[in-house]
């Protein structure tokens, strides 16, 4: 900052307030669309959970009637447990792979690139889709894999997980791809004359210098994950049994299966509050928020 | 007006929130009544929408239509999000004016906000609808001795079909009690054919067994004790004994590995059936269309049906059946042109209606229907479920469409827990209790 010229300052205030910060009417239309589209619904998803509400007629105001029972839902105690699981195993699944398919899709051979346009495909099909079709390879009868998968507690789990994978694997492949390319060639040369090996290079270079893009990898990860919804639905409909209702299904259940709108929303607020403590507490404890660079000295 | 929009509002961003917050669309409803006379009609949309495809056209161009000064337009459902796109339409402006139901509970929050037109006057004295009806078709639709809908689909006994190819072979005959069928599972087993085909994951599928097994144990009283309001009746000693002859059955292998991921409505299960790995299923009426679509050959020449068997020492006749009596047609009761509408169900009353629904392989609940059944594409079946309805002592309303969504939704997730084993039948009976 010391190496800024004063007159540098000096020029801006000569061009007047047009030259300045851009005129607060420009970030009229994304606080009009987030208020609308974002917060109005959030607010009447707040007031709805002090409501009974079945979508006919006017809500009936039940103060904290939804409230109380979502807080002594046996339900809710294992949809959370489900999710949490879920969003650590999904995390877990999602870094290892992409983090090694991202190291390797970055070298600039032309095999590479070809295999990585082709992995990126999945993350291209709507969830819908891809949904459905592992539903048809996983079917008991007729699919590839004859086994009992989504009729079993563990497999329907698993299932989920790797459906959930499959399809977003490709895009933090592609994050963590941008991410090691940014790695100066200088420090793997060094190493080199260091004489460190491949895997003292990818421990001590390429994972350190990956620290910031494994940050916000892992944010979108586990916010997407608390999300997570319609592979379940398609899949395996919070089955069997309940061992697959994830909180997002629990709300899908409770509204447009019960008509509980009190109720669902409820459980909505909870998941915004929930996934909103999350992920700052996460920007938190990894320094995203004051994200330093890992470059320093160089 | 001004709380109609409130409400709008406020259903539009209920939806909205929740359905944006899982990542689906919001379904907002279109057409919707004008000033411009046409009434708009939902209906759910599956194969069997031709026949109100037709209806409508026929009204459309009527001089009924004309007289009364109003238009149907159809807005056609895809299945699966038929009840909440419903929900969703009746809860704003654009209600439709005539909605598709199942009766029953299906219509009970509709008739509580005073959205549901009453039909039981015009349906005793209305020339062309009086008489034109089963009456236990009409009742068994309506809520608390009142009537709402007029039937306009064809009836949908849960029946047990069987296949007859592979019952000849191992020289088996229709069971008529419970002990027969163990017998025939046992048999079957030996021969490494599973007894029954089962869409489990779509749970209504597994309902129809304790349906049946209820009303065959205890008989139709126990049920409708529940249906009415009262939860001890699940307490009936006839729900514990056929949920633990439900638990013998999945014990014993008789629905094959990996039900509880086959699904009916994705073709699962009719596909487990028509290709022999399966002997029998379970299954409304409507699984004789869906074998035609699907497999033309299997049930031309293989399929069997019969009335699910009596259980030694029920109290349960063989005749009495459960399903589906129909579908209705209701009016909402805001509608602009009530006169229209009413003009437009006398369709559904009509013999050119009823000869389209026995066309399509439906058996229309009208009174004059069994002389049409003739031109039935399979006379045999026709004239077999006519019967069974016709003589059933008592037809019990399936009992997710009986009662509320909201106490349905966490029953049909109690019948799949038992059905996957994660609770013992006690356990059931004491969850299903526990909802009110």
């Amino acid at each position: 900052m010391s190496s800024t010229p004063v007159t540098g300052k000096g020029s801006a205030r000569q061009g007047g307030a047009r030259a300045g910060r851009p005129h607060a009417a420009w970030v009229l239309p994304g606080v009009l669309f987030f208020t609308f589209f974002a917060v109005a619904p959030m607010a009447l998803a707040v007031y709805l959970s002090f409501t009974k509400w079945n979508g006919l007629g006017d809500p009936q105001p039940v103060g904290l009637d939804n409230w109380r029972r979502l807080l002594s839902d046996d339900r809710l105690i294992q949809s959370l447990t489900i999710t949490v699981l879920l969003t650590v195993v999904s995390w877990a699944f999602q870094t290892v792979v992409s983090l090694l398919l991202g190291v390797w899709a970055a070298g600039r051979q032309r095999n590479r690139a070809i295999l990585s346009a082709i992995f990126f495909v999945p993350f291209l099909l709507s969830s819908t889709a891809i949904a459905l079709l592992f539903y048809a390879l996983l079917d008991p009868n007729f699919g590839i894999i004859r086994q009992d998968t989504l009729g079993s507690t563990k497999g329907a789990f698993l299932a989920i997980v790797f459906v959930g994978g499959w399809q977003f694997i490709p895009f933090h492949t592609l994050i963590y791809q941008g991410g090691a390319r940014q790695i100066p060639e200088v420090l793997y040369q060094a190493a080199a004359i260091d004489g460190a090996g491949r895997y003292r290079q990818f421990f001590s270079i390429t994972l350190p210098q990956l620290r910031n893009t494994a940050t916000t990898s892992s944010v979108l990860m586990i916010v997407g994950s608390l999300t997570y919804f319609e592979t379940v639905l398609i899949l395996t409909q919070g089955g069997p049994g309940t061992d697959t209702a994830i909180l997002p299904y629990l709300m899908y259940e409770a509204g447009f299966k019960s008509y509980d709108f009190g109720y669902a929303s409820a459980i909505a607020t909870f998941l915004v509050v929930a996934a909103t403590a999350l992920s700052l507490l996460l920007v938190r404890l990894t320094g995203f928020g004051s994200m330093r660079s890992t470059r320093e000295g160089m | 007006m001004e709380t109609y929009s409130r409400r709008w509002f406020l259903g539009a961003a209920g939806a909205t929130t929740l359905a944006s917050a899982v990542g689906l669309t919001a379904c907002g409803s279109s057409g919707g009544s004008g000033s411009s006379g046409t009434l708009t009609a939902f209906v759910y949309g599956d194969d069997a929408v031709k026949v109100q495809v037709k209806s409508v056209n026929r009204f459309n161009a009527s001089a009924a239509a004309k007289k009364a000064g109003g238009k149907i337009k159809l807005e056609k459902v895809p299945g699966a999000d038929y009840p909440a796109k419903l929900r969703t339409a009746m809860g704003s402006p654009n209600a439709p004016d005539i909605f598709f139901n199942w009766g029953g509970g299906s219509i009970k929050a509709y008739k509580d906000a005073g959205q549901l037109l009453d039909l039981t006057d015009i349906l005793t004295s209305d020339s062309a609808l009086k008489d034109g009806f089963l009456p236990s078709v009409i009742s068994a639709g309506g809520l608390s001795g009142h009537n709402y809908g007029v039937p306009m689909r064809g009836m949908q006994p849960v029946i047990l079909f069987y296949n007859k190819t592979l019952f000849a072979e191992h020289k088996l005959t229709a069971p008529t009690t419970w002990d027969q069928l163990l017998d025939i599972n046992a048999k079957l087993k030996k021969a490494k054919i599973t007894p029954f085909a089962l869409g489990g994951k779509d749970i209504w599928p597994e309902l129809m067994w304790l349906e049946y097994l209820t009303d065959r144990i205890g008989g139709p009283a126990v049920f409708d004790k529940i249906k009415n309001g009262d939860t001890s009746g699940w307490g009936d000693p006839a729900v514990l004994k056929a949920a633990q002859t439900v638990k013998q059955l999945i014990d014993d292998g008789a629905f094959g590995k990996g039900f509880s991921s086959v699904a009916y409505t994705n073709g699962g299960a009719p596909a487990v059936f028509a290709k022999g790995k399966a002997a029998m299923h379970l299954m409304g009426s409507w699984e004789y269309s869906t074998q035609l679509g699907k497999f033309p050959d299997f049930a031309k020449k293989d399929l069997g049906w019969c009335a699910f068997p009596t259980v030694e020492g029920g109290a349960g006749d063989i005749r009495n059946v459960v399903g589906n009596p129909t579908n209705y047609w209701s009016v909402n009761a805001h509608t602009g042109n009530k006169d229209a509408a009413i003009a437009f169900l006398r369709d559904s009353a009509s013999k050119t209606y009823a000869s389209e629904l026995v066309a399509n392989g439906d058996i229309p609940t009208t009174s004059n229907a069994e002389a049409l059944l003739d031109k039935s594409p399979n006379p045999e079946f026709a004239k077999f479920q006519y019967q069974m309805v016709q003589q059933a002592p008592s037809f019990t309303l399936s009992w997710d469409q009986a009662v509320d969504p909201d106490v349905s939704t966490p029953m049909l997730t109690e019948i799949n827990k038992l059905f996957v084993g994660q609770s013992t039948p006690e356990q059931f009976v004491s969850a299903v209790k526990g909802l009110k």
